[in-house]
């Protein structure tokens, strides 16, 4: 494998480095009770919950599962899960 | 040939080496050189960037930053800022940035001490910086250009460190000839970065690498130290060609060649050895020096050829690993391990600047001449005077 010096990538080197599969638990927003105020979103630290129409989704390639956005959701409509569960 | 502080030395080296970038933040005994290349870029001597830091593991940041966008860079520093560099020296030898930095070698609190001894830089040993002693101040000036030589070299691609012991170097005034300043150009031209950042061209540097791929890295961080030990044999003559001073490769020898009994150190107390030598050889007895000019990459072959006829050794170690010995006699140990090599004697000494006087040596040389009658080495390592009761 011919690797660079020093670690050096062109960019755009995320698209293919996943980090999901750093989860340990997964949220999993509640749509019915999330009132699309978009706390979660802003306090995401990795930037994976979007608002799609109304309500925000997250992508789950790279949330690492660190559960800010379920401790900050208003309206507690973000459940961590066990991610084998 | 002019008489001047040591400091100033290595201020003008790095001037005629013209760095780009200049990040230092001072501590004694490294003040001087700092200060002195401050005036030189204040007065429009030298055409750099000096950034004043607010810490050394600031400077040495600016350095690794200023280094990745394609510049040449200089930075100094000692004991606890050379401590406090400790995890950017690591990404400096990662990223394989050519920085060159001068080492004013000093001891480590606590409890607090501003003198020589070079645990400083032994410490970062493991960082992948190559790490050059000096032996006096025309070669702490020298090596300085040599540093950026074999620094900046495609197959090597790493940062070197040039120790010079603090105060017994730094402070002393010397003759010393400069390096003209058009011949230091033609033996280094301005640096030619095999990457850099740039926003026509955006990379990512020392991005994240998972367990498949790190071992690799490091395997290629060695490879490189591995590829330097010839380059910095090949600097040191090509040097000599162009300027007419050698110091020695990776080590250099003095009255080594029918030695029974081989001095080892690093750094200023060479000198002091020297003297010594030539007095015990006035009275007849075989005792030569070795100089570890290198320590990293550890010259181990070219150490067990210097030694081989040799019957006892003597190390000198101005450090030590608390809790086993000095850092220089373990590895010396270690590349004799399978040679059948000659006895060999660890002497701990010079801590917190501690005067190493000739008689000091004499009395190494002795007790190294007692082994060899007995055929056996009583203490595998020893504190010198030391006065603890």
């Amino acid at each position: 494998m011919k690797l660079s010096i020093g670690a050096m990538v062109e960019p755009g080197s995320t698209r293919t480095n996943k980090t999901g599969s750093w989860r340990t638990f997964k949220p999993i927003i509640d749509v019915e009770a999330c009132i699309g105020c978009g706390t979660c979103s802003m306090f995401c630290p990795e930037g994976t919950i979007y608002k799609v129409a109304d309500k925000y989704t997250i992508d789950y390639d790279y949330c690492k599962g660190c559960g800010i956005c379920a401790h900050e959701c208003p309206v507690k409509a973000i459940e961590m899960v066990m991610e084998e569960e | 040939m002019e008489i001047m502080e040591g400091s100033r030395a290595v201020a003008e080296a790095v001037k005629a080496c013209r760095p780009n970038v200049i990040a230092a933040y001072p501590i004694t005994p490294q003040t001087h050189i700092v200060e002195e290349i401050a005036r030189m870029v204040a007065d429009g001597e030298l055409a750099s960037e000096y950034v004043r830091v607010d810490s050394e593991h600031s400077a040495m940041s600016v350095c690794v930053g200023a280094s990745a966008t394609g510049a040449r860079t200089y930075t100094a520093t000692t004991s606890q800022g050379m401590a406090l560099m400790h995890e950017v020296l690591f990404n400096a030898a990662g990223l394989r940035l050519p920085i060159v930095m001068t080492a004013a070698n000093r001891s480590l609190s606590a409890p607090i001490n501003i003198w020589n001894d070079q645990q400083d830089t032994v410490s970062e040993r493991d960082s992948g910086w190559i790490q050059l002693y000096a032996e006096d101040t025309q070669e702490a000036s020298d090596m300085i250009i040599q540093a950026y030589k074999i620094a900046e070299d495609h197959d090597i691609l790493l940062p070197v460190m040039v120790g010079m012991d603090g105060f017994i170097l730094t402070h002393v005034h010397e003759p010393v000839e400069l390096c003209p300043q058009e011949k230091v150009d033609d033996f280094l031209p301005s640096y030619d970065p095999a990457y850099y950042l740039t926003p026509k061209n955006p990379l990512s540097f020392g991005t994240i690498v998972y367990p498949s791929t790190y071992t690799e890295f490091r395997y290629m961080i060695h490879e490189a130290m591995k590829r330097a030990e010839r380059k910095i044999i090949d600097v040191a003559s090509d040097f000599r060609d162009k300027f007419g001073r050698h110091y020695g490769g990776l080590i250099d020898t003095y009255e080594a060649e029918d030695a029974e009994v081989l001095i080892m150190a690093m750094g200023s107390v060479i000198g002091t050895a020297k003297d010594a030598v030539d007095e015990l050889r006035s009275d007849g007895k075989k005792v030569g020096i070795v100089k570890v000019r290198c320590y990293r990459p550890f010259p181990a072959e070219a150490i067990s050829e210097a030694v081989k006829n040799a019957k006892a050794i003597a190390v000198l170690d101005k450090n030590i690993s608390l809790g086993y010995e000095g850092a220089l006699y373990t590895d010396v140990k270690s590349a004799l391990y399978n040679e059948n090599g000659p006895l060999a004697l660890g002497f701990i000494l010079g801590l917190g600047g501690r005067d190493i006087t000739k008689n000091t040596i004499k009395s190494i040389a002795e007790k190294a001449q007692k082994a060899i009658k007995s055929g056996r080495v009583e203490k595998d390592s020893e504190f010198v005077d030391v006065g603890v009761l």
